[in-house]
């Protein structure tokens, strides 16, 4: 279609679904006046059943733990699928890019860049860490921490060199340890069968509301997670990056 | 405004699709595909709202405070993570297609029609 | 424990390998993919079994509902959910046994996907749960995407593969606003604990445009037009081994999906307008049957050709589901069978074909499969199969589908179907006679542009793998005497009728109890002048168009008209993402507007 043509029929499509909207939202009831009687029993029942104080990572890892494990591995997959596509092939041009500005000189990374990013490395691992361990006490969790544990590495970048970055954190290792915190989801469910219960079922001792050592399987559960993301968005940054290096020293 | 959240989440989803329908940049209709995603998290945030009511984290209040939905708080939580992958699955897709098409313009990719 | 494996055991073995990916040989880890893929199949088999009687149900974690309230996630496995399983791993053995000596894996990520991808596809089947049904949707997308677009070095692979990724992203964040707007009025996800909150009370806008955006998204998995365009562009791009996976099961996930969707949640509630949406939607199904048909024969790709063909029978098979019927569902269940080992025989034969010569365009095929006598003989069986020919899997399933019509008063669809049928089998026909006879002209005017492929393998070779032949062999066996397995057609009434009572589902997920089902259609006598004529059709046509050059020059001129449907189909995001946004809208105004 020529584009004037697609944008018309686009304009008219979206008026109509801007149309249907409306008529949906005219069920809704107004903002905060909504009710859900599955949230406020959930809300009711964290503390209480599963010395959880952060009602979220409750819903996430306990009740409702097997749509997480799938989230997860969707996860994994695509950065499985980032690996495969960014894969290099025998017969690829390097650096065939007419759109690079011709005579650029790209500028070294600033001494203040660098000592910043350097002194941040630590507090921000330290944070990761932090937040991964205590999903259950506040707001919190595997999949925020293992976030900020990647945004570590990309720091580790901005202060040293690629290669430097390459040999702290090498693709083989990223990956395997990727690996294992997924299939660590999977172990830990199928340790609630072995002891006597249903897949998922929380089954070690549940400590007390509000400390480290409290929610039974949700703690290992999630330092499971944060090593399976923390894990694949470092290899996706990594692989990135291989393409920006790569440009740089043709 | 009783429904001005949701109206921003209506608004955002048609925008992005706008975005995705008229882009010229492959980039930038992956972008917009990340505008079509916020839009479901809005509203679905918009739902859980409740009026007056604190976060759902009793660490240092009692557990019978009445808090907002956690629910729909914990179904977009690791949904923001994993889209990020996915996300990084198109880009990669979009810096191939540069690489072997030569161009990020979807009107001159040509290879698929009829 | 059961119930979770199909799940864990391919997901399990899928982060092995890829933890293991550089340790262990091909080989290896292909057996153990085969070896998981195996006793996935023996799983979701003796699930088949074990709930023919009632549903198996099973809580995540142990948290059962409480006050009505479904705290947890469920797995509601019944016979058509577990059977789609069994059906797609079945599907993925013999990818598995296609793809061993198909083509260079890279590490062992082809594996690992693949078994992510049957992962997804046995959660999303056998699910209670709206949200985990969209969590398995998304993961069985990214797994698609990956392999979809895994020939990297083919520019039209990464294209299709492009198209493919941003409509299916788009249309699972329609999915999720249903889902938001659908937990605001009822307050839950489990599917039971919905349609008792929706039951009593009449949809308003919100419940039915909830509706909507849900069965639209997985409508646009299930390629059903206006939603169809990315199907082909995949299918043309990807790898063998995977487009018998896409074509045979997973786009049928996406009827599973509505099917599932309307008849655990709001069959009681829109009840009331039951005609208003067995025309939209049997609409829908007719012009998808007819735009498939169509776009299929003037096709030269033989992998672009069977895509066409295959949104042509989803045409039929959506036919099916909207009459809203048990009889209309269990045609639609078989003929899935049917059309899936028929249509995954024709996909290995074009990957054969690949292998072999380089290339899956027709007019450069030309003559070329002469002296492959085996080979030709699977495509024509599969080719005369997809007509519905009777007692193939395919008649069977339309008798049914047949049935269930004439009773709800839309006798018109048997020529419809039957019309679809016979087109796509010529087309097919077509081509095999100018690949594997040589007879015929070589060109035609007026057909698609050539659609370059590379191959998949490294070079061209001089004979075909015993591992490439015998799937493709045994899936067109299959595929021809599926309908005299005796009582298959009573088993699918059987296993429809409990799909389809609501009241018994939701009991027997919340209280847990057993309800008793309705009572049962009896299996209609196959339609052997029905399926016989098709036959002949299909193949008159392919005749009438290779050897006889009046008929073809007037079937050109009768085409011209539509060459803009031709035109439609051009490969660009933009227009597709448009034809979406419209056919949302359209189907959202009409089902406000008739539902109130």
């Amino acid at each position: 279609m020529k584009r004037r043509a697609r944008k018309l029929f686009f304009f008219i499509s979206a008026v109509a679904l801007g149309l249907l909207f409306a008529l949906a939202y005219h069920g809704l009831p107004a903002i905060g006046l909504v009710e859900s009687r599955y949230g406020d029993l959930v809300n009711a029942i964290t503390v209480p059943e599963r010395h959880i104080t952060d009602a979220v990572t409750a819903v996430n890892f306990d009740v409702r733990g097997f749509d997480t494990l799938g989230e997860e591995f969707i996860l994994f997959t695509s950065v499985m699928g980032v690996v495969l596509l960014m894969r290099r092939q025998k017969d690829e041009p390097g650096g065939n890019h007419e759109d690079k500005a011709r005579g650029r000189v790209i500028p070294p990374a600033s001494d203040a860049v660098r000592v910043t990013a350097l002194l941040l490395v630590a507090p921000t691992i330290v944070f990761g860490l932090y937040i991964v361990a205590h999903g259950q006490v506040s707001p919190g969790g595997g999949f925020q921490g293992g976030v900020i544990l990647s945004t570590a590495s990309l720091l580790l970048y901005l202060c040293a060199s690629y290669s430097q970055f390459r040999r702290a954190a090498p693709k083989r290792l990223i990956e395997a340890a990727e690996a294992f915190g997924a299939t660590l989801y999977i172990l830990i469910g199928a340790g609630g069968v072995l002891l006597g219960g249903l897949f998922l079922e929380n089954v070690l001792p549940l400590g007390k509301a509000g400390t480290l050592a409290s929610s039974g399987t949700v703690f290992f559960i999630n330092l499971g997670v944060g090593l399976e993301v923390s894990g694949g968005l470092v290899l996706v940054l990594l692989i990135y990056l291989e393409e920006l290096v790569e440009e740089k020293e043709q | 405004m009783t429904h001005l959240p949701y109206a921003v989440a209506a608004w955002l989803f048609i925008i992005g699709l706008y975005g995705v329908a008229s882009s010229r940049n492959l980039i930038h209709l992956v972008n917009c595909v990340g505008i079509v995603q916020s839009s479901s998290y809005v509203l679905l945030l918009a739902i859980g709202y409740r009026t007056g009511r604190v976060a759902p984290v009793f660490s240092d209040i009692s557990p019978k405070t009445p808090a907002v939905d956690p629910i729909v708080q914990a179904l977009m939580l690791t949904d923001v993570v994993v889209e990020v992958t996915v996300m990084a699955l198109l880009l990669g897709l979009a810096v191939q297609i540069h690489k072997r098409h030569g161009t990020l313009n979807p009107d001159r990719l040509t290879k698929l029609s009829g | 424990m059961l119930p979770v494996c199909p799940v864990i055991l391919p997901l399990f073995t899928a982060a092995l390998l890829a933890a293991l990916t550089k340790l262990i040989s091909q080989r290896l880890s292909q057996a153990i993919a085969i070896a998981a893929t195996v006793a996935t199949l023996g799983c979701n088999l003796w699930l088949m079994n074990a709930s023919a009687a009632a549903p198996i149900v099973y809580w995540f974690g142990n948290w059962r509902p409480r006050d009505g309230i479904a705290l947890g996630i469920c797995f509601a496995v019944d016979p058509i959910g577990a059977g789609l399983a069994a059906f797609a791993t079945f599907l993925t053995l013999a990818a598995f046994i296609f793809s061993a000596k198909y083509f260079d894996a890279v590490g062992n990520h082809f594996h690992a996907l693949l078994l992510a991808f049957l992962a997804a596809m046995c959660g999303f089947s056998l699910t209670g749960d709206l949200f985990n049904m969209f969590v398995f949707f998304e993961l069985m997308s990214a797994a698609a995407f990956a392999l979809c677009a895994y020939k990297t070095e083919d520019p039209g692979s990464l294209q299709g593969g492009f198209n493919f990724a941003v409509m299916n992203a788009i249309a699972a964040y329609f999915v999720l606003t249903g889902i938001a707007l659908l937990y605001a009025r009822t307050g839950a996800l489990n599917m039971a604990q919905m349609s008792r909150v929706l039951d009593s009370r009449l949809p308003d806008s919100l419940v039915i445009a909830g509706f909507v955006f849900i069965v639209c998204g997985y409508l646009v998995k299930a390629a059903v037009v206006p939603f169809h365009f990315w199907l082909a562009d995949a299918h043309a791009v990807a790898p063998t081994p995977v487009c018998i996976l896409f074509s045979g099961v997973m786009i049928q996930m996406g009827l599973l999906a509505f099917a599932r969707t309307y008849f655990a949640i709001f069959h009681h509630s829109f009840a009331a307008h039951l005609e208003a949406l067995t025309n939209l939607f049997v609409t829908a199904g007719v012009i998808t049957a007819v735009v498939g048909s169509f776009m299929c024969y003037l096709q030269r790709n033989i992998k672009r050709l069977l895509a066409f063909s295959t949104i042509a029978h989803l045409g039929i098979m959506m036919m099916g589901i909207s009459l809203f019927s048990a009889e209309g569902l269990a045609g639609a269940a078989i003929y899935t069978l049917g059309h899936g080992v028929v249509k995954a025989s024709l996909f290995l034969v074009a990957g054969i074909l690949l292998h072999r010569f380089k290339t899956v365009d027709e007019w450069d095929l030309y003559a070329k499969g002469r002296g492959h006598p085996c080979t030709a003989v699977v495509y024509f069986v599969s080719g005369i199969a997809l007509a519905g020919i009777p007692y193939s899997g395919l008649a069977s399933g339309v008798d049914l589908i047949h049935a269930a019509a004439k009773a709800t008063g839309f006798d018109g669809l048997r020529w419809i179907s039957m019309g679809a049928g016979a087109v796509t089998s010529a087309a097919v026909l077509r081509a095999g006679v100018r690949i594997f006879l040589g007879w015929g002209p070589k060109t035609d005017r007026g057909a698609a542009p050539k659609q370059e492929e590379s191959p998949e393998t490294d070079e061209g070779h001089s004979h075909t793998p015993f591992t490439m032949f015998l799937p493709a062999a045994v899936l067109a066996a299959i595929g021809i005497v599926l309908g005299l397995v005796p009582k298959l057609q009573v088993a699918a009434l059987h296993a429809a009728a409990q799909f389809t009572d609501t009241a018994a589902y939701a009991s027997r997920v919340l209280d847990g109890r057993i309800l008793p089902i309705a009572s049962i259609a009896h299996a209609p006598p196959a339609d052997l002048a029905g399926g016989f004529a098709a036959v002949l059709i299909a193949i008159a046509i392919a005749a009438a168009h290779l050897f006889s050059p009046t008929i073809r020059a007037l079937s050109n001129i009768a085409i011209k008209p539509l060459h803009w449907l031709h035109k439609i189909h051009s490969g660009h995001i933009g227009d597709y993402v448009t034809f979406l946004t419209f056919g949302m809208a359209c189907f959202g105004l009409i089902c406000v507007y008739c539902l109130q």
